[in-house]
């Protein structure tokens, strides 16, 4: 016990000598922001419970919401913070997943230097966790995001990629129906012909004219011209981009060509590379995934990585972290302050040091 | 001593009493109408528990009772690693019932978790909050949401008159067992074309996690052969 809490101590001090404010969120958060966050998801994942004054409560899943609030309520910019304690995990497939453990964490709020930002969060997990030899993957969120908006399809198709970021197989069925590759559904096809008619009576909060609004922008959907297959190949070679980042970034600049709406966020990701190899991280054998980070909570919308012990395939990262500027456009109600931060898990490090 | 837990009460108790008396063994209860006492007839070192069919899968998780007669749908939704708990011994043929999703029947533009999908999210933009969803089932309801792609919704308890919640306009859409449809008609629902969520009937269940003595390993032998 004591030789985990001098790591927690050893993490923390190291986050407060990079600048870093101690905080301590409360354990119990309110659970309607984290549900309007999250949505019903949430609720296999974190355990909640209620009392009649406040109503329902969360243990937290993680300290990065409540962190944003506090930064968002008085925080100074830019503003560095370091927590420690434990998170609460609901585990309904998984006995051997802990359902409570320490996390040790890092948040950036600054939006002068995006990329410096990213390095430096990176940089200082990287070094932390540089005895267990590692193996970190990287991801952007961004770019996906540039690529479905640099899309020929309206906008309502452009909105309805974007919601399904994070659920690849609901993502991969709505561009197999955009392309015009899957056949559309047999009860549409006779709404869309005017033949779907019902004598039953409208029950219920959703109205007449909700009903109506859905028809008219499904024929609209109908009217619309297919996917290319030019832009759907470029779309699916950028999802198939994982290599060392050098040549992961050749490969999406000779995507531009195809979608040029590519070009700023791949940028972005140049700037990246650079400020990672100023603090001395060796870009040139770092993985980067461009399907990383999909399938974790929705916030992260930039940069996300991730350090995995490779020996121990069964365990969950190590460190995670990544870039979060939506959130922040969300709890700061129409403030933004770009954000960048990561966790680690203390208890997995102990776990694979007592193994070496 | 096998313990064998059957529900207490109902059309289910007697169709469960009747299915065990078809194999030669014969359930009852015992004393007063009001008693939940019972006993065996036809083969000794079995004892009978009355519960009701909600609390069999607890039971049988911690191996209080060796043989139970519950639900699936209960099953499922109750013991979240229910296949390394229990086995199913045998589908009874009776109390059919399949978890269903469904929606106003005047909605014409929702038939498939799809449509549901994209509703939920024009629903939340227009109204604030998002779509709710009555049922009792939690767990079975968000995993096959989650599996089919389904966002922007919420659940909300309700354990009675669950079709009754769109009309009182406590949720828009609900999940529940259903057997026949009627009353899913009668209170103007539909059922989504990919919305059946699990098809449940009664089933014999084995605890895998009860302990067995020898003498009790020769009992639950011979009970199984009668019944199966």
């Amino acid at each position: 016990m004591t030789q985990a809490r001098e790591r927690v101590h050893a993490l923390r001090d190291r986050f407060i000598a990079a600048g870093a404010q101690l905080v301590k969120p409360p354990i119990l958060q309110p659970a309607d922001l984290l549900l309007d966050l999250y949505g019903e998801d949430i609720r296999a994942r974190a355990y909640v419970t209620s009392d009649a004054l406040r109503g329902e409560q969360m243990l937290r899943p993680d300290f990065t919401v409540p962190v944003v609030q506090m930064h968002m309520a008085n925080g100074a910019d830019p503003a560095r913070y370091t927590y420690a304690g434990k998170v609460f995990r609901r585990q309904e497939d998984d006995p051997d997943r802990a359902n409570e453990y320490l996390q040790v964490g890092y948040e950036l709020f600054d939006g002068t230097d995006p990329a410096a930002a990213d390095a430096e969060v990176f940089a200082l997990i990287a070094d932390a966790v540089s005895p267990l030899n590692l193996r970190a993957a990287t991801g952007d969120i961004g770019i996906l995001m540039a690529a479905v908006d640099g899309l020929d399809i309206s906008d309502r198709r452009k909105a309805a990629l974007r919601r399904h970021i994070w659920r690849p197989r609901r993502f991969r069925a709505l561009l197999d129906r955009f392309s015009g590759r899957s056949p559309v559904p047999e009860t549409r096809a006779a709404l869309l012909a005017g033949k779907a008619a019902t004598d039953a009576p409208l029950t219920g909060l959703r109205r007449q004219s909700e009903i109506d609004a859905r028809i008219a922008a499904l024929q609209a959907d109908a009217a619309e011209p297919p996917l290319s297959g030019a832009q759907m190949e470029c779309l699916d070679a950028l999802l198939n981009v994982r290599e060392t980042l050098p040549f992961a970034l050749a490969q999406m600049h000779t995507l531009c060509a195809d979608l040029p709406a590519l070009r700023p966020a791949v940028k972005r990701i140049d700037a990246r590379a650079e400020a990672l190899s100023a603090r001395g991280i060796d870009v040139d054998n770092l993985e980067f995934e461009a399907s990383f980070g999909r399938t974790s909570m929705e916030y992260y919308d930039g940069f996300v990585f991730g350090f995995y012990a490779e020996q121990r395939p069964d365990l969950p990262p190590v460190a995670s972290g990544g870039r979060y500027d939506a959130l922040t456009r969300r709890l700061g109600q129409g403030q933004e302050i770009p954000a960048v931060g990561a966790v680690i898990r203390p208890g997995l490090m102990d776990e694979l040091e007592g193994a070496a | 001593m096998i313990k064998l837990g059957v529900p207490s009460k109902g059309r289910l108790m007697d169709k469960t009493f009747q299915w065990f008396e078809k194999r030669g063994v014969t359930l009852m209860r015992t004393g007063s109408d009001r008693e939940y006492a019972g006993a065996v007839d036809g083969i000794d070192g079995v004892a009978l528990v009355l519960l009701s069919a909600g609390e069999v899968p607890r039971e049988l998780a911690g191996g209080r009772i060796h043989l139970g007669v519950t639900g699936t749908d209960l099953i499922h939704d109750k013991l979240p690693l229910w296949e390394q708990q229990v086995e199913p011994m045998a589908e009874m043929g009776f109390g059919h019932a399949d978890l269903v999703l469904a929606v106003p029947k005047a909605w014409i533009d929702v038939d498939l978790t799809d449509d549901l999908d994209a509703a939920a999210a024009a629903f939340r933009t227009d109204h604030g909050f998002r779509l709710r969803i009555a049922t009792k089932y939690h767990r079975l309801v968000r995993d096959f949401l989650r599996d089919a792609g389904v966002a922007d919704y919420a659940l909300v308890d309700s354990q009675g008159a669950t079709e009754g919640t769109v009309a009182n306009e406590t949720a828009e859409a609900i999940a529940d067992i259903t057997s026949s449809g009627d009353t899913l008609r009668a209170n103007h629902l539909k059922i989504l074309s990919d919305g059946l969520i699990l098809a449940s009937q009664a089933t014999l269940w084995r605890s895998r996690v009860a302990a067995l003595e020898d003498q009790d390993r020769v009992v639950l032998k011979e009970l199984l052969d009668k019944l199966l």
